[in-house]
């Protein structure tokens, strides 16, 4: 072979893949809020799986919980001229401008895990979350199949007072609780999210309710004051996923090991692949020209102890949770 | 009515008081019993969980008395615990201590120089570690919660001596200490003299720039041990949270206990006394049932009616109401 000839060859091998590749590969801006949390650091691990499995181009902005941060890395998407920008936002107001901007240069926008002010409706294609009256809706179903007809003393943990999230997951729960006559939420108290309040909280609960023999089961709004609960149990001489039923939300590794161990039962999951669904969504509106609902909400996946805690948690636990 | 005569009164009465309401909303708050070889019951926990705030209370004092502040402490905590969290499994206690309160030391040393040697005001100085320390400790933890299996250093969290929780006893063995050092030696002299009139204490030959030095140094170091504790205790170091929003606690600990911002004479075992009224306000409101959103209501109360005790105009405008002297 010349060198001619090896040339033409490595010439039209290059066109031959370079240039399909060229039309579709897309590429995603993405501005993140931050890693403020596990769960947060899992969300852009799995994003960047999804993309890197999906072949799109992703360029990640951390914004390190900073809203102007987030509007400097749209601009700076905009000006790139991506495909489509990913926006998990910090607030829910002060989108407009920027919004109408992206809109202008023709650049979908779509808002993963949070919404933003009804005012900005118009101004993106999708929102990618999870419904977090859902969850609360799906821990408490769990709950109520669980001990069937028996009377049940539920304590709650709850998120921290006044955020959104708490809120809702405490609707979700009492929804269901309010359906069933034997189940009754005896104590209610924040935990604030955390390992250590829900520990604290835990003991006081224990003490009040005599020594947790009439406590029948936990429902914690996340899974750390959980974990802090569980290790309050243990310490009372509790023995939590037997004695005392556990039910908690966001299914993080450590629920898991817990899990495993026989030490809390079920965990409702806030799943940290929202860039899976709205990738598609932005394929097919690129592709076909398919409007997605304005909506798409993620799976609340149920985890109990018969779906294998140890091999969920190896998988998870290489996330960043 | 001699209030002022009897110090420390007002704060041993509010502590009984708090107590015996806490007594009012959970009818077995005096409850106790051995429960795998420790003690049970809500007087436990005030103790046990009041003892990191203790701690760093303990600290603060002695900051405060030299007329500073150290807004860092919160942070020191959530340095210390994610240097213990991620050390524990993979080295032996004795190390994983002398790390961490040897990067707590350190940040307390860093605020001594900002504020003896570079003149700049506390409360900015300790600021800078407040904000960048919790960042230094996310850095540790890579942003995770570090969770370790370690018995050793899960001891100091959740172990117990004849009985009583770890984490208290090893409040009261700093509290002996520095009691030893400050009241034994004339270093708490040497604080007063510093936080009364820093002029007048450096031209009566007491050496400010080192007093200054020592007591930032010692409230770092009291704060990592409560970063130690807090971290033993959930058997994780959660960079985010550990130890966020205690360094206004210890403050209001320390003024509670009687300790004036303005610094000067100041008390130890108030202070730690503070941090018990603290907690035990705290497990009222856990006990007590309530929602949520009243707690904070109800702690502003409590600590405004503490405060207002201890005002002495108050004092004197109701010993003239009852007709004694002031």
């Amino acid at each position: 072979m010349t060198l001619k000839a090896i040339f033409m060859t490595a010439v039209s091998a290059a066109l031959l893949f370079a240039v399909p590749a060229s039309a579709a590969q897309l590429t995603v801006g993405f501005s993140q809020i931050g890693s403020e949390s596990g769960w947060r650091a899992a969300e852009t691990s799995v994003t960047k799986q999804q993309a890197a499995q999906r072949k799109v181009n992703l360029k990640i902005a951390d914004a390190q919980q900073k809203q102007e941060n987030q509007i400097k890395a749209i601009r700076s998407f905009i000006a790139q001229n991506v495909d489509a920008i990913f926006l998990a936002p910090v607030v829910a107001s002060g989108w407009d401008a920027v919004l109408k901007e992206a809109k202008e240069a023709k650049i979908p926008v779509v808002l993963l895990d949070r919404d933003i002010d009804p005012s900005g409706k118009d101004l993106y294609l999708t929102a990618v979350t999870s419904d977090s009256v859902h969850e609360g809706v799906v821990a408490g179903e769990w709950l109520a199949k669980t001990v069937g007809d028996k009377p049940c003393n539920v304590v709650e943990l709850q998120g921290t007072v006044g955020a959104s999230v708490a809120t809702n997951r405490k609707k979700g729960f009492d929804s269901v609780v309010a359906k069933h006559a034997n189940l009754k939420v005896v104590r209610s108290q924040t935990g604030d999210f955390t390992r250590a309040k829900g520990k604290e909280v835990m003991e006081s609960f224990i003490k009040a309710e005599n020594g947790g023999k009439s406590i029948c089961a936990v429902y914690a709004h996340n899974d750390d004051m959980m974990v802090g609960a569980i290790q309050a149990m243990k310490a009372a001489g509790l023995k939590p996923g037997k004695d005392v039923l556990t039910v908690s939300i966001d299914a993080v590794p450590d629920i898991f090991k817990a899990m495993a161990d026989g030490e809390a039962n079920a965990t409702v999951e806030l799943t940290p692949n929202m860039a899976g669904p709205a990738l598609d969504a932005i394929m097919a509106y690129k592709d076909k020209g398919t409007v997605p609902p304005k909506w798409i909400q993620t799976e609340s996946k149920l985890y109990t102890a018969a779906d294998d805690p140890m091999k969920v948690y190896e998988s998870k636990r290489g996330l960043g949770y | 009515m001699k209030f002022r005569s009897r110090r420390g009164l007002a704060q041993f009465v509010a502590l009984l008081v708090i107590l015996l309401v806490d007594r009012l909303v959970s009818p077995q708050f005096f409850d106790l019993r051995f429960q795998d070889g420790r003690l049970f019951g809500s007087l436990i926990d005030v103790l046990n969980r009041g003892a990191p705030v203790a701690l760093l209370s303990l600290g603060m004092v002695l900051v405060i008395a030299t007329r500073g502040i150290d807004l860092s402490v919160g942070a020191v905590m959530a340095i210390a615990g994610a240097i213990a969290a991620s050390l524990a499994d993979s080295h032996a206690l004795p190390l994983v201590l002398a790390v961490a309160l040897g990067a707590g030391l350190a940040c307390g040393l860093w605020n001594g120089i900002l504020v003896a040697v570079f003149g700049i005001q506390p409360i900015i100085a300790t600021l800078i570690l407040m904000v960048a320390g919790r960042g230094i400790a996310q850095l540790i933890t890579e942003g995770r919660i570090v969770t370790f299996t370690s018995g050793d250093l899960a001891w100091l969290g959740n172990g117990s001596v004849l009985g009583l929780p770890a984490p208290v006893v090893i409040l009261a063995g700093m509290l002996i200490v520095t009691a030893a050092v400050v009241r034994g030696s004339a270093f708490g002299l040497l604080i007063e003299a510093t936080g009364g009139n820093a002029r007048a204490a450096e031209l009566a030959g007491v050496g400010t720039r080192a007093t200054l030095l020592a007591v930032y140094a010692w409230c770092g170091l009291c704060a990592a041990l409560a970063g130690i504790i807090a971290a033993a205790d959930i058997l994780g170091a959660d960079a985010n949270n550990a130890g966020l929003w205690l360094e206004l606690d210890a403050i209001l600990a320390v003024v509670i206990g009687g300790t004036s911002l303005f610094g000067g004479r100041f008390s130890l075992v108030l202070a730690v006394v503070g941090a018990l009224i603290i907690q035990a306000m705290n497990t009222g409101i856990l006990l007590s049932g309530y929602p949520p959103e009243l707690n904070l209501l109800v702690k502003s109360v409590v600590v405004l009616t503490v405060l207002l005790l201890q005002s002495s105009r108050l004092t004197a405008i109701a010993s003239r109401f009852s007709g004694g002297k002031p």
